[in-house]
């Protein structure tokens, strides 16, 4: 079976929702909508206080190519544009709207029925993505109609659809896979025909049997899904990160930063975002609501919820069962990954696949111990790196050897910590270096001026 | 909303992985190799390895408490790994006291004066025996006698010392080797015992194969060479090289002394050079050498090498040509 060439680890998996069907989360009373949501420059405010929005509405215009538009999820009156506190308590600018009723914009279509047919030309495509705000929604949003863009002189072979979900916990992607499988396949043909490609692969962990075999029946079943592959992965973590998912499905390897997937001839789209653009562009539908996992051993009763965005993260645990009395630790995303939120007011956005709640104990970290030189991290790194030395070299502030040591090629997927013996924070230290060495990096390319 | 969260960066999950569950992995797999030993040489090998193992631990929580200041380290049991090393590679007859300056060898001079665990650059066991071994070359070097029936005209010589010294290699039999019915260090004669514990390492992912594998194979390759210009006949050979990887230090020396965590190198290229030199200065030692066994100063020898090959072998970088 197939899977990415080196390192990984293989966390327990924990799909405690995975069983349980996408539940709509009533609307909320209050929504507060961050301007940065996406990798890239913040949206621009298009509202002001005491505007009347509708469902669907822009709210925020994307201030430059990078960057994503922002909808209104519900309809109601624009209270504040403002700083409020974000899940890690910092102030941020938000947009907030206290709903009224959920009367949507027009133009959008909400009937049930599944739309097969796309005659849009690629930029005709693209543009309605655009406009319609879509974003990665695996996590690391990066707007969609930019992936989309393929620089000139490049051409894109593969489309390949992250259907992965290697996250502990989440079950988002695979729920949705299983019950929007078919407008996550018309989304693929959309995509497929933005790219001019004939071939399509959507890459599924062994984990989920249920889906791989439902996604087949829908592709055998229809002649307009033709030339989509599902193809099954070994469970393998981060297998969803998008170099190690191209070179699982392809075998080609993404060259170090600054290089993109497209050099290697890949695009990948996570599938969440598939089935929005497929709103997106048949339905004209912005993206304003999404799947989340709400989760944790320590949660009552974990669910799917489909949400709107800039609801806030209290709702969903009250959805859930409520805060657990043991609660230590609220994590925006999966345990790998995710970031730890001191703010539960904080919202759901575009990025935000799943919340993970941890009871205080399984929060604690473990006392670090020496280093044993087991080379474990060394074998468990995906990008072939060397965790022990880059997290010396971090504490010994030695930025050159870092460098040298490739550390921009760092996913910070978590493997090297995961699997230290010692409980050495390996990443934290690596992480912290990366951040100085790319300042460095950034501040040095600006001195040398834009590249011919 | 009166909790009070706990932040921190992610992961925020860890493994099930601990230093003490590995060093607890290593004596398990040891395990088999001790009872062997036992029903090979008597009780003499509970006495040696209980003073090894105590006086290891007692050295290095006595340096851990007066000279070092800081908590204990014996939970992590890598003093117990260290003085069961130490005495697999002692005969069963030795005097207790060397076993006792053995353990301050290993465990005060190899190991804690570098600052503890992991911070080593020589196998502590083996500086340990080496020093014994120069020290008390006579004690070192005497073995009992082999208590079942055995090889009547080896005893008092390991077949490694009986070869060097002109008896024919096919002269041991086979069994005798692959069961420990042979004089020698207390741990290292039991080649079935050793290897079974192997396995378990490799399932338990204490260990990885390259290391052992890539030992006795540059063994096996040169004492095929080496016999091929030396004899006649492909049995003898075969004999002359399976003799070489079956008796003495080698399989305990390739499983559980040259994949020590902290004296080997870093990535599996490294590794893999790394025991390739083990097993030519090993045969090189057997077979021109003033000892019989090569195989502690080998793996001490590639052990001073081990820093050089972290700096200059890399693991392939994703992406990079």
């Amino acid at each position: 079976m197939k899977t990415f060439p080196i390192g990984g680890v293989h966390p327990s998996e924990n799909k405690l929702s995975r069983g349980v069907a996408i539940e709509r989360l009533p609307l909320p009373d209050q929504v507060t909508i961050p301007l940065a949501q996406h990798i890239g420059a913040p949206a621009t405010a298009q509202v002001a206080k005491g505007d009347k929005v509708l469902t669907g509405q822009l709210i925020a215009a994307a201030s430059s190519f990078m960057s994503a538009n922002i909808h209104s999820p519900i309809s109601g009156v624009v209270t504040a544009v403002e700083p409020v506190l974000n899940g890690q308590g910092l102030r941020q600018m938000m947009i907030t709207i206290k709903r009224e009723g959920d009367e949507w914009l027009e133009t959008i279509d909400r009937s049930p029925e599944i739309k097969y047919e796309c005659n849009l030309t690629p930029a005709e495509i693209i543009a309605k993505i655009k406009e319609a705000g879509v974003v990665g929604m695996g996590g690391a949003t990066f707007p969609t109609h930019v992936k989309l863009s393929v620089p000139p002189g490049r051409k894109a072979e593969y489309l390949i659809i992250n259907g992965v979900e290697c996250e502990p916990y989440l079950t988002s992607d695979h729920r949705t896979m299983l019950e929007r499988g078919e407008e996550l396949l018309v989304g693929v043909t959309i995509l497929m025909r933005t790219l001019s490609v004939n071939e399509a692969y959507v890459g599924v962990e062994n984990n989920k049997p249920d889906a791989i075999s439902h996604l087949r029946e829908l592709v055998a079943g229809n002649a307009h899904f033709k030339g989509i592959h599902i193809t099954p992965l070994k469970v393998q973590y981060p297998q969803g990160g998008e170099k190690q998912l191209i070179a699982a499905v392809t075998g080609r390897q993404v060259p170090p930063p600054p290089a993109l997937p497209i050099h290697v001839g890949a695009v990948v789209c996570n599938a969440s975002t598939t089935v929005a653009v497929y709103e997106a562009v048949q339905k004209n539908k912005p993206l304003i609501e999404r799947v989340v996992t709400l989760t944790g051993k320590c949660v009552k009763s974990p669910k799917n919820l489909l949400t709107r965005m800039g609801t806030p993260i209290s709702a969903l645990i009250e959805a859930a069962g409520g805060v657990p009395e043991e609660l230590g630790k609220v994590v925006n995303g999966g345990p790998m990954m995710g970031r730890a939120i001191v703010n539960l007011q904080a919202p759901v956005t575009k990025g935000c696949s799943g919340v993970t709640l941890f009871a205080e104990q399984e929060a604690l970290r473990k006392e670090p111990s020496a280093c044993i030189k087991c080379a474990k991290c060394v074998s468990a790194c995906p990008m072939g790196l060397e965790p022990y030395l880059l997290s010396k070299y971090s504490r010994k502030r030695n930025w050159e050897a870092m460098e040298q040591n490739d550390i921009t090629s760092c996913i910070e997927c978590g493997c090297c910590q995961f699997t230290c013996p010692a409980n050495i924070p390996l990443l934290d230290y690596v992480r912290q270096g990366k951040q100085i060495v790319m300042g460095f990096i950034r501040a040095r390319d600006a001195a040398e001026g834009p590249k011919k | 909303m009166t909790n009070k969260l706990i932040v921190a960066p992610a992961p925020h999950v860890h493994g099930s992985d601990s230093t003490r569950r590995i060093m607890r992995d290593v004596i398990l797999a040891l395990m088999p190799a001790f009872a062997v030993s036992l029903w090979v040489f008597g009780l003499d090998v509970l006495r040696v390895t209980a003073i090894a193992i105590l006086s290891c631990m007692l050295v290095e929580w006595l340096i851990q408490k007066f000279l070092f200041k800081e908590p204990s380290t014996l939970g992590n049991l890598s003093a117990v790994v260290t003085g069961l090393l130490l005495s697999f590679n002692l005969p069963a007859s030795i005097p207790w006291w060397i076993v006792v300056i053995g353990a301050v060898v290993a465990i005060g001079i190899a190991k804690m004066s570098f600052g503890g665990l992991g911070k080593n650059p020589f196998n502590p066991a083996l500086v340990g025996r080496v020093f014994l071994l120069i020290a008390y070359p006579v004690q070192m070097t005497s073995f009992p006698a082999v208590e079942r029936p055995a090889l009547d005209a080896l005893s008092g010589a390991t077949p490694l010392a009986a070869v060097k010294f002109g008896v024919a290699a096919d002269m041991v039999p086979v069994e005798n080797l692959l069961l420990g019915l042979m004089p020698g260090s207390l741990g290292e004669v039991a080649a079935v015992a050793l290897l079974a514990g192997f396995v378990y390492l490799l399932w338990r992912k204490v260990i990885t194969w390259h290391i052992p594998v890539a030992v006795l194979g540059t063994m096996a390759l040169f004492a095929a060479v080496y016999g091929a210009f030396s004899f006649a006949t492909p049995h003898e050979v075969f004999s002359f090289t399976l003799f070489h990887l079956l008796a003495g230090g080698a399989i305990l020396g390739a499983v559980y002394m040259a994949t020590d965590y902290a004296t080997s190198p870093m990535t599996t290229k490294g590794a893999v050079i790394y025991a390739v030199g083990i097993g030519v200065i090993t045969m090189c030692i057997r077979l021109w050498g003033a000892y019989p066994e090569g195989m502690s100063f080998a793996i001490l020898i590639m052990n001073a090498v081990t820093p050089l090959l972290n700096k200059y072998v890399k693991p392939k970088r994703f992406g990079k040509k």
